[in-house]
């Protein structure tokens, strides 16, 4: 994602060195290239480029890493604050 | 495969006062464009399946330029369940994507050659990608779709191919656990996909990561002004009501003449906000988008003073400046919703400085352009 670069310093991303198998399920799901594996052990390379997907997170069996995903919506975190719920885009489904 | 990677959550759905998603109802009824694409069937241990070609037809580009549109999105989908591409066999690959139409059409199109079964997810009509972060695309649909095309009985190997973005919505091994079926992540594209089936399944890391060119911001422009249609029909509403505002107390031609000006003005700052800095995304100084979105709106807003500066005194000039940047950075952060990369976080820390900045500077616009009729 050369020249699209957003705010620093404020991705939740979070990964437990202790639990990763290293079977890099993350590295191949990341579309933003956070990750690499190498020696058996998945590490964090580039936490900004991170847009808090999720899929990551969800497609690590050994459940090793921790994410706050959403949508990185300003109408949606706006409905959020305005019904006081969880940052939607206004849909049911 | 995902043919919206471009697209955000909040960004091409519907043109009604929800962004997102559009309609929250199972995709039983409105499938109305079977014809447009169905080519007989292919039969199976599991029954005939119906057949799709990968001809993508002018109902198609007409349908596709409508949901550009935001027209009728909600509509448009395609039923849920297993179809075949070419003359697939029991070793076919399966490409799972969702029934929103123009990612189907995509994937048949972009798929044209293969020999493969295509496995439609029931998304609710939107993309894989939003529907991966609403759940729709998920874990439990994969299982829920397998299950019930018999796709053990279709095939003779135990793969079926997700769109990359379908990643957030999907544990890969828990729908092994669910329904024996490995999971395999394809590219992000859906024209990589025969690329990636050449190569042995193997993604390379273009394939992998998201990009943004120009043409994919600019077709999600038009979508991001039907959008503000509604809130901007209401916002020149008030702007007519205070044009009137004058040493009169309230005078219809001053409304009229003012008020269109003042509308004018809105619509710049939208258009600056909603496809200048989309288009402009990549050149525009600052990572925040609000920041961006004011600098064009600034930038154009000073243009304009330019223009009609023998017209405008100084209060007007000053609050025409100062609303277009409003307005144009609080469009520009509503692409946010929009764009592949920005993350919830960040949008959130973005907005809690921006808001408060947007507010005062429309308020003080506001300020000098009613206080400015008084000085006639």
């Amino acid at each position: 994602m050369d020249g699209f670069r957003y705010i620093d310093g404020v991705a939740t991303v979070r990964l437990d060195d202790a639990a990763c198998t290293g079977c890099g399920m993350c590295e191949e799901v990341c579309p933003h290239g956070v990750y690499a594996v190498a020696d058996g052990k998945a590490r964090i390379l580039d936490r900004d480029a991170c847009m808090e997907c999720g899929a990551c997170a969800m497609n690590c069996p050994a459940q090793a890493i921790s994410v706050n995903p959403g949508v990185g919506c300003a109408a949606a975190i706006l409905n959020g604050w305005i019904s006081g719920s969880k940052p939607s885009c206004g849909c049911g489904g | 495969m995902s043919e919206e990677k471009s697209g955000g959550c909040c960004a091409p759905q519907s043109a009604k006062a929800s962004p997102c998603c559009g309609g929250g109802s199972p995709s039983k009824d409105g499938l109305r464009y079977e014809e447009t694409f169905l080519d007989g069937q292919v039969e199976t241990p599991a029954g005939a399946v119906p057949r799709v070609h990968s001809r993508v037809g002018r109902r198609d580009l007409v349908g596709r330029w409508k949901m550009r549109w935001g027209i009728g999105r909600d509509r448009y989908r395609v039923a849920p369940g297993l179809y075949a591409l070419g003359a697939p066999g029991a070793d076919a690959p399966v490409l799972v994507t969702a029934n929103y139409k123009l990612t189907f059409d995509v994937v048949r199109r972009d798929a044209a050659g293969l020999d493969a079964w295509i496995l439609v997810l029931d998304t609710l009509g939107v993309n894989v990608w939003c529907a991966a972060g609403e759940g729709t695309f998920g874990t439990g649909e994969v299982i829920r779709r397998v299950t019930e095309a018999r796709l053990a009985e279709v095939v003779s190997h135990r793969t079926i191919i997700l769109p990359q973005l379908g990643a957030p919505g999907v544990a890969a091994h828990e729908v092994r656990k669910g329904c024996g079926f490995s999971v395999v992540y394809g590219p992000v594209r859906a024209r990589d996909i025969r690329s990636f089936l050449e190569a042995g399944r193997k993604a390379s890391p273009a394939m992998r990561s998201v990009d943004f060119p120009t043409m994919d911001r600019l077709v999600l422009t038009p979508v991001e002004i039907t959008g503000l249609l509604r809130p901007a029909g209401w916002a020149a509403a008030v702007l007519f009501l205070l044009a009137g505002v004058g040493p009169g107390i309230f005078s219809l031609g001053a409304a009229w003449e003012r008020g269109f000006a003042a509308v004018a003005v809105l619509a710049a700052g939208i258009l600056a906000g909603a496809v200048v800095t989309p288009v402009l995304l990549p050149w525009l100084p600052g990572r925040a988008f609000s920041v961006k979105g004011g600098l064009a709106g600034g930038a154009l807003g000073a243009c304009a003073a330019m223009w009609e500066r023998g017209a405008l005194d100084s209060p007007t000039t000053l609050a025409l400046l100062l609303a277009m940047t409003a307005v144009s950075s609080f469009v520009a952060m509503n692409f946010t919703g929009a764009t592949p990369f920005t993350s919830p976080s960040g949008v959130e820390k973005e907005m809690r400085r921006a808001l408060p900045v947007q507010a005062a500077l429309t308020v003080v616009a506001g300020l000098l352009w009613v206080g400015g009729a008084f000085l006639h």
